[in-house]
């Protein structure tokens, strides 16, 4: 009877899109109380929530539907409750993902932080699920309304962290799943009034008490937290926002003195400092304001500080511009040559802008107002797209934390600053005769400075440079190396201008065209690896080193955008065989992590697909149902591995027209739940006028032809109007992923639907094999991201939308009617 | 062969839980004996077959000695006692840890001691490795800027008996004036760079070693030489055999 009447589409909206904002929130919490790469996992691994979820109602369908309105009110309010206490119990974990090689406990650990994770996506899809097979002839219609919801919750939580503190937005996210609770009643006509509101008022007040409760109890490992053990540390201010948790620290007694990669040679010290730590590690600092300029010498202490005494550059330009202790290197040095040159700076995060800007101008000396210096809000790359200038110094500076980035913990992080196109785009927008100089840390065994290198000369060559050689020089101290790349050739007097700087500061010359280099060095290495590495990487054996070298130093490029991945396979059991002998610093997590994940969500996904199974036969076998399980299972898995094959790849596609990975990210995810939300909705109203299998057929040769079109044409089109304001670039990337959302909306709903109609037993099974799906397609398409990159990413989703075409799932044809 | 030893090893120190419950503690003192001496053979076999970067097949048979004389499972959080000889970092509270032992052996046995050494440490931590910096040399001075940490250190050395080994909770930036120069400085403790006031008080001939990574997983030891002429020349040095390049040229 219920069966007739409008499904609870807004309860349903509502919970998906708290479910998406639950699983945003994650990664921002999770970032804060642990590190990014292990989020990743875990949160990775807690959306197979949806897998348990279809899993569980396969097997229980009957019983559950008979109690519909209780179970799909149940699922909401427990959605609700577990998103906060999960998360409040899983910080209570001792997990400490350091120890997970000596410690087999810390397994234990993690795979209860997973289960309590999963808890609110069990929940969510229940819901959901349950409202598919109740309203059987509404599927089209109710994943629409899920989708966009989801859609739409993507970018409220975006909003409301840029004014809340993420444990608050959680709370709101526990409210939303109450809220759901009473809109659904209402939808679903429940007439036990006293009941709902007993319920609503206590889990209101649990929820005010949980929120009084709910503190972030980081990882006593993470920098802040250690600082913060030191007397007289204090945090003077937090801000949050989606790009981190922003903590402001003054240490009274003992002072921050940081300047990393300090020449050995220095006697100076750094002036007070305030410390700035990003979701409680990353480091960097606001300097007091210098009463006189020389006090500022110790920055002239840096490998970083080269490039100044090789010219008076009249314009620089400053990426990352932190807290502004590289906007007071180069004042310094325009000081000291009695210079008054243009400082450009830009910084990703608008929220370190105002606070280093204006909320501690005062401590700094008003920094950035400084005549000269000029602040921009953004990306490095979008700023020069913009901004036809060019410069006499392009510098940028150690941009990530050392221990984070020497164990291998931003593998994962797409980065578009150190791709051989990014630093074609830098040399184009420097003078002939300008500087673009590169700092990062030295890790053991060398990684990044000669993988730099390598991006270097292959940038140089693709720019048709004879000889890349001439304009590079490497120079390193015992902690950071510095790559020049020069528009020209070093000329001798620049050398030995290098020389000098390096003999007075202990840095020794790695690399110098055509020089001899010294032959005692002052930081010395069991093997001159620097030396051999780059030399090796100029010659004609370039592609054998690189085979030979047991780190992945191959240049990143922006459809494989991953700079800091250098694990290779052939190296792991080496290093795993020394684990014992301190060889554990050997292995990079992000990848391994990202491999761990991959595993373990492919092993639970055929648990949770096959399980069902034993049950299944049961229920199907007497009724109409002819469908062939297996085509079921190849139809969902193969769709939910495509559509997010395919959001993932243009995600990153357009952060490279965006250039911002925060707007692109809300931008494309948004735009591409909302309008497949729509697809699924619309082919609910075609499906009067056309059959199933022909809507299928229309809405994948849709796909397939705007996909290979934007695979063609997205690049150039993208050049072409990369001058365009933001807010235009914004509206054009919703019009361009519109059509193809629109249509990757549709084989969904349309194969359920079937299912709904001839083997209703099989629709909670599809839709765990689906949320399987999705999870493994999430970690395999960074897999393949890092070895194929996007493209191929792209590729293989529409191949697999190709394929789904030969995999629907519905009784075979009968040739009468 | 790895797996056995680890297994003995385990064996060992679940028994020490069990007796020590028992309160069979004469006994108990003869297994922290055993499972520490089975410590020691694992040391000295990962050595041999790393042959370290140091391009050494052995430490220093004193400070494989002295690693057997300190009671590392007086310097662990009564949880822990049952891994304390165990070859891995262990947590000790306030955020901190106590390094491998295979680490400590390796920088301890970089610092060449001599019996009339003075050595200075930043980061005290738990005292283990001043413990064993006391039985290699003739004074020890350490300095921890955790405060409970460093009371607690001092007291745990105290009552060990570790008489020539000075204890201070402050900051280390600028080393300790009164006792320098050192034939030896040893940095456990973060810090952006080397401050200038310790390469100062280093004697010249002296070292200093700096394990660079976090606080589980070291990633490099610097090595800082300070030699007869005052010039001052950096090592870094993998704690493992690791060569970066297959050595097909």
């Amino acid at each position: 009877m219920r069966k007739h009447q409008r499904p609870p589409y807004l309860s349903i909206a509502l919970i998906s899109g708290a479910a998406l904002a639950y699983e945003v929130l994650l990664m921002r919490l999770f970032s804060i109380i642990q590190w990014h790469h292990f989020s990743y996992m875990i949160i990775g691994l807690a959306l197979l929530g949806y897998g348990f979820s279809g899993a569980i109602i396969s097997v229980f369908q009957g019983w559950l539907l008979q109690r519909f309105t209780l179970v799909f009110l149940g699922s909401l309010l427990l959605f609700g409750l577990t998103s906060v206490t999960g998360f409040m119990a899983a910080q209570a974990m001792p997990f400490n993902a350091e120890l997970i090689l000596w410690d087999y406990q810390q397994v234990i650990y993690l795979l209860i932080i997973f289960l309590l994770l999963s808890l609110p996506f069990f929940f969510a899809a229940s819901a959901i699920c349950l409202a598919f097979m109740q309203y059987r002839q509404q599927v089209s219609r109710i994943y629409g309304w899920d989708l966009a919801g989801a859609g739409l919750g993507s970018l409220i939580v975006i909003g409301l962290l840029f004014v809340a503190f993420p444990q608050n937005a959680l709370i709101t996210v526990g409210a939303a799943g109450i809220v759901s609770l009473l809109i659904a009643s209402v939808e679903l006509g429940v007439k036990q009034y006293r009941s709902v509101s007993l319920i609503l008022l206590v889990s209101a007040l649990v929820l005010s008490l949980l929120a009084v409760n709910l503190e972030l109890n980081m990882s006593p490992y993470k920098s802040l937290p250690q600082t913060l053990r030191v007397d007289g540390t204090e945090v003077v201010e937090q801000d949050s926002s989606p790009f981190g948790l922003i903590s402001i620290i003054d240490s009274r007694i003992v002072p921050f003195r940081h300047a990393p990669g300090l020449s050995l040679a220095s006697t100076a010290e750094p002036l007070p400092q305030l410390g700035i730590f990003t979701d409680g590690d990353n480091m960097t600092v606001i300097t007091k304001a210098a009463e006189d300029t020389s006090q500022l010498v110790y920055l002239d202490q840096l490998t970083s500080a080269l490039p100044y005494h090789l010219a008076d550059p009249a314009s620089v330009l400053i990426v990352g511009a932190g807290g502004g202790a590289d906007i007071l290197q180069a004042l310094y040095h325009s000081n000291n040559n009695k210079t008054s040159a243009a400082i450009d700076a830009v910084e990703l995060n608008p929220q370190l802008i105002e606070i280093v800007g204006s909320r501690y101008s005062e401590f700094n000396g008003d920094l950035f107002q400084h005549p000269g210096v000029q602040i921009y809000a953004g990306d490095v790359r979008g700023f020069l797209t913009q901004n036809q200038k060019k410069y006499d110094l392009i510098q940028i500076s150690l941009m990530d934390a050392f221990n984070a980035s020497a164990s291998g913990l931003y593998a994962l992080n797409e980065d578009y600053l150190y791709t051989i196109e990014a630093l074609k785009h830098y040399l184009n927008h420097i003078v002939p005769g300008g500087i673009l100089s590169l700092t990062r840390w030295i890790k053991m065994p060398p990684r990044d400075t000669l993988k730099l290198f390598a991006t270097a000369v292959e940038a140089l060559r693709q720019m048709g440079v004879e000889n890349p050689s001439e304009g590079l020089i490497l120079i390193r101290s015992w902690q950071t190396s510095t790559l020049l790349v020069k528009n020209g050739a070093f000329s001798s007097e620049n050398i030995k201008n290098i020389r000098e700087f390096s003999d007075e500061r202990s840095f020794d010359v790695d690399f110098a065209a055509g020089f001899p280099l010294a032959e005692e060095s002052y930081n010395l290495m069991a093997k001159p690896w620097f030396q051999e590495g780059t030399a090796a990487l100029l010659s004609d054996k370039q592609d054998q080193y690189l085979d030979e070298y047991k780190f992945n130093l191959r240049p990143a490029i922006d459809d494989r955008p991953y700079f800091h991945h250098f694990t290779k396979w052939s190296s792991l059991p080496e290093m795993f065989k020394l684990r014992d002998r301190g060889g554990m610093s050997l292995i990079e997590w992000g990848y391994i992590v990202l491999v761990m994940t991959l595993i373990v969500a492919a092993v639970l996904s055929v648990i949770l697909i096959a399980l069902p199974l034993l049950a299944l036969p049961r229920c199907s076998d007497k009724g109409k149902a002819a469908i062939s399980k297996t085509r079921v299972i190849l139809y969902f898995l193969a769709i939910g591995i495509a559509f997010l094959f395919m959001e993932i790849a243009f995600m990153q596609k357009f952060i490279l027209f965006l250039h911002h990975p925060l707007y692109s990210f809300a931008v494309t995810l948004a735009a591409f739940l909302v309008f497949a939300g729509i697809g699924s909705y619309l082919s609910a109203n075609m499906a009067h006028y056309y059959s199933r299998r022909n809507l299928l057929l229309g809405s994948v040769a849709g796909i397939l032809l705007f996909g290979i079109s934007y695979i063609l044409l997205l690049d150039s089109l993208f050049i072409w109007i990369s001058d365009t304001p933001i807010l235009l670039k914004i509206l054009l990337t919703v019009v361009l992923v519109a059509p193809l959302a629109l249509l990757m909306g549709m084989p969904f709903p349309l194969a359920l639907s079937s299912l709904a109609d001839h083997a209703e037993a099989l629709v909670p099974w599809a839709w765990g094999i689906n949320g399987c799906a999705s999870v493994i397609s999430a970690s395999l398409a960074t897999l393949l991201a890092i070895h194929f990159g996007f493209s191929t990413v792209i590729m293989l989703a529409l191949a697999l939308y190709a394929g789904i075409v030969f995999m629907y799932p519905a009784p075979p044809r009968v040739v009468t009617s | 062969m790895k797996l056995l030893t680890t297994a003995a090893g385990m064996f060992s120190t679940l028994l020490i839980v069990i007796s020590s419950g028992a309160g069979i503690l004469a006994h108990a003192a003869d297994l922290t004996e055993q499972a520490r001496l089975e410590m020691i053979r694992n040391i000295e076999q990962d050595v041999r077959e790393t042959s370290l970067e140091l391009n050494k097949s052995e430490l220093d048979p004193r400070v494989m000695k002295a690693l057997s004389r300190v009671p590392r499972h007086e310097f662990v959080p009564a949880d822990e006692k049952q891994n304390a000889y165990e070859n891995r970092p262990l947590p000790i509270g306030h955020g901190q840890t106590i390094s491998q032992p295979y680490i400590v052996a390796v920088m301890t046995d970089m610092l060449n001691l001599e019996p009339d050494s003075r050595v200075l440490e930043l980061g005290t931590g738990s005292g283990y490795q001043a413990a064993i910096l006391g039985e290699l040399a003739s004074k020890v001075y350490t300095i921890e800027i955790v405060e409970p940490l460093g009371l607690q250190a001092k007291e745990r050395l105290q009552r060990l008996g570790y008489d020539n080994v000075t204890t201070k909770v402050g900051d280390g930036y600028y080393g300790w004036e009164e006792h320098a120069p050192f034939d030896a400085i040893i940095v456990t403790a973060a810090a952006s760079h080397i401050p200038p006031p310790l390469i100062k008080q280093l004697k010249p001939g002296g070292r200093m070693v700096i394990p660079v990574g976090s606080r589980f997983m070291m990633q490099q030891l610097l090595v800082v030489d300070k030699r007869e002429d005052n010039k001052i020349v950096s090592k870094q040095v993998l704690p493992v055999v690791f060569v970066p390049v297959t050595g097909k040229h």
